[in-house]
């Protein structure tokens, strides 16, 4: 390799995405976007952005549920807890919602599992294609990799969206999806053999896979997903006196390291 | 203890005030008093290494680090983090944002602290075994699974649009490798030209970093928190240039842009009426 990538790009950039015709017209992925997109609502405005696709009223409604109804204004939650730090210290708004944001790309809940759960569902619907028993490829997955993301749930052992969620795909018509029952049989197999729960990565990533949402796609569509519920924790911590959001004393913390030495 | 949540720390320890439960005493970092000790005789990064590592460095320990951060300091502002910070400052962002622009530029697989995580994880895996590191950089994704870190596109530690080493490499590593109290910045300067004959491309910063990173003992973990730390000095104080200079100078790409799928011009709407 070479230098070469950097002298053909270093004064253009040729792109399908969009460009800002400054004082004239704006273009995203081909379309004008104030005459073809401004009357978009902002959820298919922002799923066309990273799809550039087109999804159907029913599909729009299930997404949009995703952030509605994870949208915790919890400020025990890690990010509102971020977001109601930041506001307890008198940080700005966006750098504390832009904080939280940041830190739902997190490993036990957040980003991290959507993706994997997501894999996890195509990766099963392709084995399951091939005639593999959906028994044998779980057991597979767990001795291979230790664990399947969307199962089990850190702190809670019920995940209160589950029942409303299922019962929107059905009033949406959209129950029978392929993922969507791989996640559910998947659920039953796992509470049989070891007792765990089902949270809603599962459900949620094997609804975006019945769409036909890529990894990245879905990532990205997710990234802000708990910012609804930051913005009021956010706001509390801002409204409380400085400093006021569950303050700690000098004596909790619990110290386990070395004893007093001098340097 | 009086309040209901705790957190369990082995770096630090506070003793209050009488009057004040809230307020610090005495500060102790493994073991440190911090405000009562460290303050005066230790140098910064002596105590830096002490909070990462838990224990005083030895003298050349402190001497490495420092002069790593010296090394890493500033990439100047062609670097993408550098001018990640610079697009902050010249709008007149907040000085955090300009800061989490650059970690999170910074943050990723080229040139970035995650390919500081890849390569300090590599020396764990294969010291300092030439076949073995070959193999690695041969194929780094091998054992890759899905995550929302997507394959690296490159050997690690190496610089893919390279042509050779660059001066300003070869004095760090040079300098780093005279200085290291561990073996890893030694072999790598001993073994760069076999390294970067097998990979096609010269060694990178983040190469070196890790290896001094590795002679310092410090973990992939830690390595990329310290990697994406030390860096910040050039972003902010380029970030603050740019806040200085104006936006009139700062380069704005837009007509160096072109769509491959312009719909064209569409008519404006017509607002006579409010005599704009």
């Amino acid at each position: 390799m070479s230098n070469h990538q950097l002298l053909e790009n270093e004064n253009k950039l040729e792109t399908a995405m969009g460009k800002a015709y400054l004082c004239e017209r704006v273009v995203m992925r081909g379309k004008d976007l104030h005459h073809e997109l401004g009357g978009y609502d902002w959820l298919r405005f922002y799923l066309f952005s990273i799809t550039g696709r087109e999804f159907s009223e029913a599909q729009l409604t299930i997404l949009n549920f995703f952030w509605v109804a994870t949208s915790y204004p919890d400020s025990s939650i890690w990010p509102n807890h971020v977001a109601a730090l930041s506001g307890s210290a008198r940080s700005t708004a966006s750098l504390s919602l832009s904080a939280g944001m940041a830190v739902s790309e997190a490993s036990v809940y957040g980003r991290r599992p959507d993706r994997k759960a997501l894999d996890f569902f195509y990766r099963t619907g392709v084995a399951l294609k091939s005639g593999e028993t959906l028994e044998h490829f779980v057991e597979s997955e767990l001795k291979e990799r230790k664990r399947i993301y969307g199962y089990g749930r850190p702190l809670a052992s019920i995940d209160e969206r589950i029942p409303h969620t299922l019962t929107l795909l059905r009033e949406l018509g959209l129950e029978k999806g392929n993922h969507l029952n791989i996640a559910l049989d998947v659920y039953r197999y796992l509470k049989k053999t070891r007792g765990l729960s089902m949270n809603i990565a599962a459900l949620y990533s094997a609804v975006a896979a019945d769409i036909g949402l890529t990894l990245e796609e879905y990532q990205q569509f997710m990234t802000p997903a708990f910012i609804g519920g930051m913005v009021p924790c956010y706001q509390d911590g801002r409204d409380k006196p400085e400093g006021s959001f569950f303050p700690v004393r000098c004596e909790n913390i619990v110290y386990g390291g070395q004893a007093v030495r001098d340097w | 203890m009086s309040g209901k949540y705790v957190y369990h720390s082995s770096i630090w320890k506070e003793e209050p005030e009488k009057d004040n439960p809230f307020a610090t005493k005495t500060a102790y970092c493994h073991g440190y008093d911090v405000y009562g000790d460290v303050l005066k005789k230790a140098s910064w990064f002596e105590y830096l290494y002490l909070m990462f590592k838990g224990d005083k460095p030895s003298v050349q320990q402190a001497m490495l680090l420092e002069k790593l951060a010296i090394t890493l300091a500033n990439p100047g502002p062609r670097e993408a983090s550098v001018r990640a910070a610079m697009n902050g400052g010249v709008a007149g962002s907040r000085n955090a944002a300009s800061l989490m622009a650059a970690l999170a530029v910074g943050a990723g697989q080229y040139g970035g602290g995650h390919e500081v995580f890849i390569a300090v994880n590599a020396w764990e895996t294969f010291g300092t075994d030439l076949n073995a590191w070959q193999q690695f950089l041969s194929n780094p994704n091998q054992g890759y699974e899905e995550d929302i870190w997507l394959p690296i596109e490159h050997a690690p530690g190496f610089e893919p649009n390279g042509e050779s080493f660059p001066l300003t490499l070869r004095l760090t590593l040079e300098h780093l490798a005279e200085i290291s109290p561990g073996s890893a910045l030694r072999w790598l300067l001993n073994q760069r030209e076999a390294l970067e004959l097998h990979v096609g491309y010269p060694l990178a910063m983040s190469g070196i970093a890790a290896a001094a990173f590795h002679d310092l003992g410090i973990g992939s973990h830690q390595a990329s928190m310290l990697f994406l730390m030390l860096r910040l000095p050039g972003a902010a104080a380029h970030a603050l240039e740019q806040r200085e200079l104006g936006w009139k100078t700062f380069p704005y790409y837009g007509d160096s842009i072109t769509l491959k799928n312009d719909p064209g011009s569409s008519a404006t709407p017509n607002v006579s009426e409010f005599n704009l």
